[in-house]
């Protein structure tokens, strides 16, 4: 074994430079990687907030002077703070029953929580205006008892939950499936009770996944436009999120209070990253730890 | 795991567990997806089969959603391929290389995933319009960016990025560098070998990430809006096409076209199924 790696680390050696890149490629593809990533994606982020601050800082604090803003920060985090736990219990009650057990068309049922992934965003907002519109299904029925969907704050939130729909799941199913269900079987042997293992065993071994897809699905939540903007109307100061103000704003020739108030959702985007750049890394050790149980005290 | 069990054993849904839980979460979770997903889905083809035929394929194939077909499928294209070429550099980079600010490049990758799309949508318009920053220097030459299918592009280009720098960094991962040495040791140069020993086996990845931020782009709505200009068969992409029906109540029409679209992005994943399915087969085989 031994003879193996040392004959290896000598192949390495005297091919070292045909394996590895010349320098003026090395550099010409890095400088081809920060040119293309900065003119793409950081210059459109930095605009935002040179187009926010572009007559200072008294002008953008101006355009939050505004009561349909906040209205529409209050239906954001309405939104999001209906679809977050929903699909939260969502994701751990799939990953439960997928993770923790064998049964038939299993893997059909993991293809179908990923479904609305597949969907396009107008599309995602279409679905319940054919059946909530006024047009729909249930829309005349809806509209003998006065009840409002389309076109009003259930939509938003029906519209929101649906594009959120898989993002928990899909972080906890792969994790929990690796853990496997032994320190379960421990528990319940040892005389826990079903609520109790899963509070003190399952959830703690998988809380940075969770925290991780939470994460997701809150960026996706307050940041959804295509699927809301279909089913909103557009109802200034009643049925506008934050994305869908910031539209109005645009087309109204209204540019810096557009922009201030996407610089509220460039900067959630901007902590979406560092929280997911962050908790990538433990969750990868939380994969590790499953593979090799002595890694968890290295 | 359950090869001691009689192999006569009857059909079973499930094998036996001591763990509790599985008649109350799987039931809660296949109830929730009825609710959310199965059943509004399901609204879309009901109503669709409820159309003639004539009427349906009227809707879906006269000239002005004709041409938002091409636009959208054209373009794209035209920024999967973009963002293949680039996603390369880009993934390369940042696995084998190591540089100062390598970090943050990784970061910023997913950016398109983080930012809302009408964010990026009104930023990227503001830098590739006419006064734009970009666009500015491109008006010089006689190149109109925003308002125009080059604008589209440049939108689609922008979201479709991190689809393929994330499916091809774990495969440049993987690489284990032995047949590439293997390839140097037989007197192959640099260039052979990244043409004949690594390309062909990081071409599933790139596929997959092509077809990823292909079916992306072609459903995006957001961060392409804003700097189409949304002009009735030059500019106009199939998803506003939708909205636009709707705004019209011209219900029948927008349905029509949505089954195609999600039938288009069905067959996409399709195939990217197929593909990884036929990597893991070449995979075992060569095992």
């Amino acid at each position: 074994m031994a003879g193996v790696t040392t004959q290896r680390a000598k192949l390495i050696g005297r091919n070292q430079a045909s394996i590895q890149d010349p320098v003026w490629v090395r550099w010409l593809l890095i400088a081809i990687s920060i040119g293309f990533v900065g003119l793409f994606l950081a210059l459109p982020l930095l605009t935002v907030f040179l187009e926010a601050f572009q007559d200072g800082w008294r002008a953008y604090l101006r355009s939050f002077n505004d009561p349909a803003a906040w209205k529409a920060i209050k239906l954001t985090l309405l939104a999001a703070g209906i679809s977050l736990p929903l699909n939260l219990v969502f994701g751990l009650a799939a990953s439960w029953a997928i993770a923790k057990f064998e049964f038939r068309g299993k893997s059909l049922l993991i293809t179908l929580i990923d479904l609305p992934f597949a969907v396009s965003p107008v599309i995602s907002g279409l679905i319940y205006v054919l059946i909530f519109g006024l047009q729909g299904w249930l829309g005349p029925w809806l509209a003998g008892y006065d009840i409002k969907i389309i076109f009003a704050v259930p939509g938003i939130v029906l519209a929101t939950v649906f594009v959120t729909f898989p993002f928990v799941a899909r972080e906890i199913i792969p994790l929990m499936q690796e853990q496997g269900d032994d320190e379960e079987q421990a528990a319940l042997s040892l005389g826990a009770s079903g609520w109790q293992t899963f509070w003190r065993v399952t959830l703690p071994n998988v809380k940075w996944a969770v925290l991780y897809g939470v994460i997701l699905c809150n960026a996706r939540a307050m940041g959804e436009f295509g699927a809301v903007s279909v089913v909103s109307g557009h109802i200034r100061g009643k049925t506008t999120t934050v994305p869908l103000h910031v539209e109005i704003l645009y087309n109204e020739y209204e540019v810096v209070a557009a922009f201030s108030m996407a610089s509220i959702l460039a900067v959630l985007g901007v902590l979406t990253l560092a929280a997911k750049t962050f908790l990538e890394g433990k969750v990868q050790q939380a994969y590790r730890e499953t593979l090799e149980p002595s890694a968890a005290e290295a | 795991m359950n090869s001691s069990a009689p192999r006569f054993a009857r059909w079973r849904f499930r094998q036996h567990s001591v763990l509790p839980g599985f008649g109350l979460t799987l039931g809660y979770t296949v109830l929730y997806l009825s609710l959310i997903v199965l059943i509004p889905l399901s609204a879309l083809f009901l109503r669709t089969a409820t159309m003639p035929w004539d009427k349906f394929w009227h809707a879906i194939s006269e000239p002005r959603v004709m041409a938002s077909y091409r636009l959208t499928f054209g373009t794209s294209l035209i920024g999967a391929v973009v963002n293949v070429v680039f996603g390369f550099c880009v993934a390369w980079s940042l696995v084998r290389y190591r540089f100062p600010g390598r970090r943050l490049l990784d970061s910023l990758v997913d950016l398109p995933f983080a930012l809302p799309t009408a964010v990026s949508g009104i930023a990227l318009t503001a830098i590739y319009a006419k006064n734009g920053w970009i666009g500015q220097y491109l008006a010089q030459v006689g190149i109109k960016s925003a308002f125009s299918p080059l604008g589209v592009t440049i939108a689609m280009t922008f979201i479709g990025l991190p689809f393929v720098v994330r499916t091809l960094q774990p495969a440049i991962e993987e690489l284990d560098g032995e047949s590439e040495e293997a390839a140097a040791s037989l007197g192959a140069t640099r260039w052979q070998t990244f043409w004949r020993v690594t390309m062909p086996s990081l071409l599933p990845a790139l596929l997959t990430g092509f077809a990823l931020a292909f079916a992306r782009a072609v459903g995006e709505y957001g961060s392409v809006v804003f700097i189409s200009g949304n002009m009735p068969l030059k500019t106009e992409i199939t998803s506003l096409l939708i909205i636009t029906k709707l705004e019209q109540y011209d219900y029948a029409g927008a349905t029509a076209i949505a089954v195609v679209m999600l039938l288009a992005s069905f067959l996409i994943l399709l195939a990217i199924n197929g593909l990884q399915w036929w990597v893991g087969a070449a995979g075992r085989k060569g095992v």
